[in-house]
Formats: C-alpha cells, structure tokens, sequence
C-alpha cells in the first residue's frame, strides 16, 4: 500500500468514521491428508480497505466468488477475519472474543439474502423479532411484545402478526421480518447481503424503499451488498466493486457509474441488460463500447500474480503480471475515486 | 381476435396456421385445496427466427405454460385426478401437442423442440459426463453410431464456446463452470436441431458479464439455426435484449401482449407499468424512489374475482365497480397490442402519457 492511499484512508477515517477496516483478510485453510496439515488457503477476502460514515450506504458489488459475501460476514464479526484490522467508533475490535463483542452487536446487524432459510420455522415472529432483546438481556421500557410490535409496523406489517410463522408470509414480507429483527437493538450499521436478490421484481421495489425510509427515519449507515448494479447504483452514495477478494475500484456512485476506470468495473457496466428494445441493435450503449469478458473468474486458491484481473483484461501487459497495482487515487479522478490498475480506462 | 392469430410481428399475410399457434392453452392441477389454475386460457403465435419473451411474477404461470408446450406434465387421469388438466390446442408445424399421443411428444421433443432450463446443475445428471449427456439425447433421435453421435457432441460444444472440446467432452457437470454448464445445456437443447427453443429464465442463475456472453450466444445461434425461440423471465432488461414479441402474465392470463417495442415504449396495462416502474435503470438518471406495486402476487388457488390484479391497481376507482366483478377481455387498442384492463385505451393512453411516463 502506497503512502497516497494511508493518507487518503485516514483523510476518510478522520471524518468520524463508524467502521473503518484496514488490510483486512479472511482466508479458509485448506486442510489435506491423515493429519489435516494445512496445504493452502482459499483468499476470499484479501486485503481490503474501507471505512464506512454514520449514515450513508456504501454498496459493495463483484459477480459470485469475489468474496463479497465474506466480507460483509467478516464485517459483521460473523467471521473472525485472519488478518487486518477493524475500527468501530475509535475501538479496535479486530481480536474482540465473541462475548467481548456481544455489546457492541446491538450497533452492528445483519439481513440476509434468503428470508426462507435465516427464520426459524418453528419460532413465531414475536420469538423471532424479540430475540435480540432477550439475547441481550434487554427490556424496553414498553415492554417486548410491545417493542417488537412497534417494530412490526415500522418495516410495514400488521402488529397482529406477532403470533404468526414465517411460513404464513410471502417473500417480501419474510424479508421484511429479517429487516425488523435487525433493527430491534437501533443499530448504527447493518450490513444487509444480497436482501432482495430473492425477491419479485415487484416486491424488490417495496423493500428497496423501505431500506430508504428506514435510513432516513433512523440514520442508520448500510453496507449493500448485491449482484445487481442497477440496484446498487439507485440506493448508494458510494460503491466498491470486489473481484477476487480485493476491491479494485472505490468511488462516489455518481462517480464510479459515470466514469469507471477499472477495466474490469466497464465490463461489468456494458454487461447490463438494458430495458430498452430500441437500444438493442446500437453498438455504443451509455456512451461507450460493449466489452466481452471472455473465461471465468481464476480460483481464489491461487489467484493470478500482480493484478488478478490480468488474465481476463484487455489492456494488460507485462508490468500487470509483476507488480500489483495498489487501490489508488489517480490524478485525473475525482475525490474519493479510488482505482487499482496499472492502465486505468481513460475517456 | 383473427387478426392477431399471426402473432405481433410476424408479417405471414396468408391463411396458413404460424409455425408455433396456441389458443386458449389452459393448465389446472387439481389439489386437496382447490384447483390450480396455473394458465387460463392463453393464446399466442410465434414464426420461426422470431423470439417471444414471456415476462411475469412467480406463480403467473409463465414456467407452466412452457412446461406444457413440451409435454412435460404428467397428464391426469380421465376423472382429471392426479396430473395436470390441459385443454386448448398447441399447433406446432402443423401438429397438435394437446392430443397427441405421450409416445408422439416424447419424439417431438429433442427432434423439433428443446429447452433450456434455469439451473443446469440441476438438469444435468452429475453421474454422467457431459458428453454422454449430449450423446444419448442425439442417438434417441438418429439412429447412428456412438463415434458418429460423440463427434457432433464435440462440435456442438465448439459451437456454443467451450474451450478444448475434444477433451472437455469427457468432463462432468461439475467440472464445469456455471456459464459452462449452461453452455453444455444448450449444446445439448440444440443437438437435432430443433426448430422450437424455449430458454425458462436461462440467465437467472448466472453473474451479469456470463449473461451477457449466453445471450449474444443464443442471439447468434437463433439467427444461425432459424429457430423460434420463446424466453421465459422476469428480467426486463433479458427481454428487451432478444424479444421481438413480448407477453406480460399475470394470474395465469395475459395482461399485455404486443411488440417489444410498444410494450416498452407504450406499455398501456396497469400491471406493466408497475413492473416498469419497480426496476431502477442504469441507463437514467437516479430516481428519487421507486414505484413499486402494493401488495403481493396473488395465489393461483385463490386468484381475485374480476381483474386478477385489481386489489393492487391505483385505477380501479374509474372502472365503475367492474374491476372485482368482471374479467376484462383481451382487447387490440392497436392491431397487435393487446391489453386486458376495464380501462378504455384512450383513458390508459392518458393515464401514462400524463402520469406514468415521467416515473419510468
């Protein structure tokens, strides 16, 4: 990391950031043989940089396998990572025992993509949105029925649903649940993982401003993970885009949709279907060229040396395959837009 | 409805019956709690090297219908117990699939239709390679030997861009990646080079730069092969990339029906602005908010009287009180847009020229 990005990360750090995470890892042994000796490690996360701000949404965007998903766990302490280090208002909480942590779980809560699989089908609504007060041994002073019903109504169910299954409900409104439940103990961040991939196109809407309303009633800062860059771009304020385990570009939304400079996030930008039949058979779409990646994204087991995007990338040359190419500000970008890459697209 | 028969873009002027020709298609699964109205009485037409794209919700019925297109249901009884209950006519190049003996669909199927489903992990059998796969659906069909049929597995697998073929046609499943495998399944869809190809959400389950890649390819092999192609998704963008046709369902009907162009560009049904509205676009400026639909998608056992979708319209104030108690028929406002909605079409043509275009 090059003395420029410090200085840009703490530049960030120093505007009260909530959550700052430095050079953080997450790599899962690979263990072989008799005495499951440790031959390898799976790098899904590798090394990012981020810090997020009380109150904004920062999404974080990569096709499957680039970690993202990772990250957002590690970030939750879901996972412990394996290296780097995380800053939570001031706190280092990087090697934080799970019970020394418990307290500060109230500020940081997770939703998750699939509200099928992360309810318990044998637990009410009331059990499952009140789990986090009795977890933490808390009592409101209204009382939980009460605490969780008010919660009901503020994510748009019926009070009445208290004593219900999650069965009884569509999609939307599981996810709608999950939504309550991590908001129950007014939490400063919620890392929210792929929330409405699973969810109709109709209904997609409905929670996706729901997320909105829920920001602005109650401040609360997101980090939004998804596939969908339309999605991402309609609800963030900054974006990260992840590719093996690394972030290779950081930018303000309006920046990093309107001017990427990493080869890989333009190929992920002309990749987008766009719903416009008329658009269909003109070869420039949005102003530049359709890019066609061609293979597959390399195993995160042994990524690519020096830039990991090098064997799919267009512009590469030997200088990608030596030296990786740190996350940088080039001079050309505007502030806060970060690039890892030897050649950054320019227009 | 007679002049419709054609489909929106299909210009065959003639009195011959379109390449693919369904009218009134009704699929209904009998259940312990009421019957299952999956598709109601549907109708379109598709002519070869045309794409229709089928646009809806889960539980609209749009994998139903291309499920029974193949034959794929197992057919109830003649009490109409335990299967699917189809009544309504399939023509494909002039054959009927409805009355046509099981034995007869299963040659069919392969030979003159094929598809490609969502999850290729699932619709490929994991004992097996690849290439087995792609060699049994080949020699049902021709009677050739097994080196004949192993290297039109390899060149199929050349076609749809898989690297080294001769040597991946050994692989198994899961040894390929997901846009491979996706790659192999159409390989094997295309094998007898069939005439009808219907795709059931064929990008869903992959990341957006390989869905980019599987759609220029199946671009490329329609043209090549001159097939119909009928796309199954819910995906607005996936369908305005390849549809020439698209219908919108909702409830197990068509809502909206008409050219890609006009569906997108004067979408006149309640229900496909809505959809349009709930999608942000990369391609605008950012929203304020979006527009979602209120309330959910309705069950099929259970589906509301009238207009199916008339507890989450905005306009049913100015249907008169019909909208619960009647069932709007699929009407042309123009020839060959066809919407189903009590609202007339100057009224609809307000609606969204005043209010809704500026949303979407």
């Amino acid at each position: 990391m090059s003395a420029e990005t410090i200085r840009e990360n703490q530049a960030v750090a120093d505007t009260e950031a909530l959550l700052t995470v430095t050079g953080l890892q997450k790599h899962f042994p690979i263990r072989r043989g008799l005495l499951q000796r440790t031959v390898g490690a799976v790098k899904a996360v590798d090394g990012i940089d981020l810090s997020i701000k009380p109150g904004e949404t920062l999404g974080l965007v990569g096709e499957s396998g680039c970690g993202k998903s990772t990250a957002g766990r590690v970030l939750t302490k879901l996972q412990e990572p394996t290296g780097g280090q995380m800053v939570f208002e001031g706190r280092d909480i990087t090697s934080l025992s799970q019970g020394a942590f418990r307290p500060l779980r109230s500020d940081i809560q997770m939703v998750f993509q699939d509200p099928q699989s992360s309810l318990n089908p044998r637990h009410t609504v009331g059990t499952i949105v009140g789990a986090p007060f009795r977890i933490q041994d808390l009592n409101p002073p209204q009382g939980v029925k009460r605490a969780v019903q008010d919660l009901l109504e503020l994510v748009g169910l019926s009070p009445e649903h208290y004593n219900r299954y999650p069965h009884e409900f569509s999609g939307g409104q599981r996810q709608r649940i999950g939504i309550a439940r991590a908001l129950a103990l007014k939490p400063k961040l919620i890392v929210a993982d792929e929330p409405v991939s699973a969810l109709d196109v109709s209904i997609q809407a409905q929670v996706v401003n729901l997320f909105e309303d829920l920001q602005a009633e109650l401040g609360l800062a997101y980090v939004f993970i998804a596939h969908d860059l339309s999605v991402v771009r309609h609800i963030s304020d900054r974006v990260a885009v992840m590719y093996l385990g690394k972030i290779v570009e950081i930018a303000p939304r309006d920046d990093l949709y309107g001017r990427p400079l990493h080869p890989y996030t333009n190929a992920l930008m002309s990749a987008v279907p766009i719903p416009d039949p008329g658009r269909r058979n003109v070869e420039s779409r949005m102003g530049r060229e359709r890019i066609r990646l061609t293979g597959d994204v390399p195993s995160p087991i042994d990524p690519p040396s020096g830039c990991r995007f090098r064997t799919r990338c267009w512009k590469a040359q030997d200088i990608c395959t030596t030296q990786e190419p740190p996350l940088l500000r080039i001079a050309t970008a505007g502030p806060g837009h970060q690039v890892a890459c030897h050649f950054p697209v320019e227009r | 409805m007679t002049a419709d028969r054609r489909g929106p873009t299909s210009a065959n002027g003639s009195g011959e019956r379109p390449f693919l020709d369904v009218s009134d298609l009704r699929v209904q699964f009998p259940t312990d709690d009421g019957v299952v109205k999956s598709v109601d009485g549907i109708s379109f037409a598709l002519e070869r090297g045309k794409t229709l794209g089928i646009v809806g919700e889960s539980g609209s019925g749009k994998s139903v219908t291309s499920l029974s297109l193949l034959g794929l249901h197992r057919r109830a009884d003649r009490k109409g117990r335990g299967g699917a209950r189809i009544s309504g006519e399939i023509w494909l190049d002039g054959q009927d699939l409805v009355t046509a003996s099981p034995e007869e669909v299963r040659r069919l199927r392969g030979e003159k239709m094929a598809m490609i489903f969502q999850d290729p992990l699932s619709a490929m059998h994991p004992f097996y390679t690849v290439g087995a796969q792609i060699i049994e659906a080949y020699r049902v069909h021709n009677k050739v030997s097994k080196s004949v049929a192993r290297k039109r597995a390899i060149e199929l697998l050349e076609l749809v861009g898989i690297p080294q073929p001769n040597t991946r046609v050994d692989d198994f499943p899961h040894q390929f990646s997901g846009g491979m495998r996706q790659r192999a399944m159409i390989a094997m869809a295309l094998v007898c080079n069939p005439r009808l190809l219907i795709a059931d959400e064929p990008t869903t389950a992959l990341d957006v730069t390989v869905q980019a890649q599987i759609l220029d390819l199946m671009r490329d092999l329609q043209r090549e092969f001159d097939s119909a192609l009928i796309l199954i998704t819910h995906d607005l963008g996936v369908v305005a990339e390849l549809a020439d046709d698209i219908m919108v369902m909702y409830g197990g009907k068509a809502v909206e029906y008409g050219t890609a162009e006009t569906v997108f560009r004067q979408p006149e049904h309640p229900y496909t602005w809505g959809l349009l509205g709930s999608m942000p676009r990369i391609d605008r400026e950012v929203q304020e908010r979006l527009s979602p639909i209120r309330g959910n998608p309705p069950s099929l056992i259970n589906v509301p009287s009238g207009c199916a979708f008339h507890p989450r319209c905005p306009y049913t104030a100015e249907t008169g009180g019909r909208s619960d108690t009647e069932i709007p028929l699929l009407a042309a406002t123009s020839p060959g847009h066809l919407v189903r909605c009590h609202l007339g079409p100057a009224r609809r043509q307000e609606i969204f020229a005043e209010q809704i275009r500026e949303t979407l």
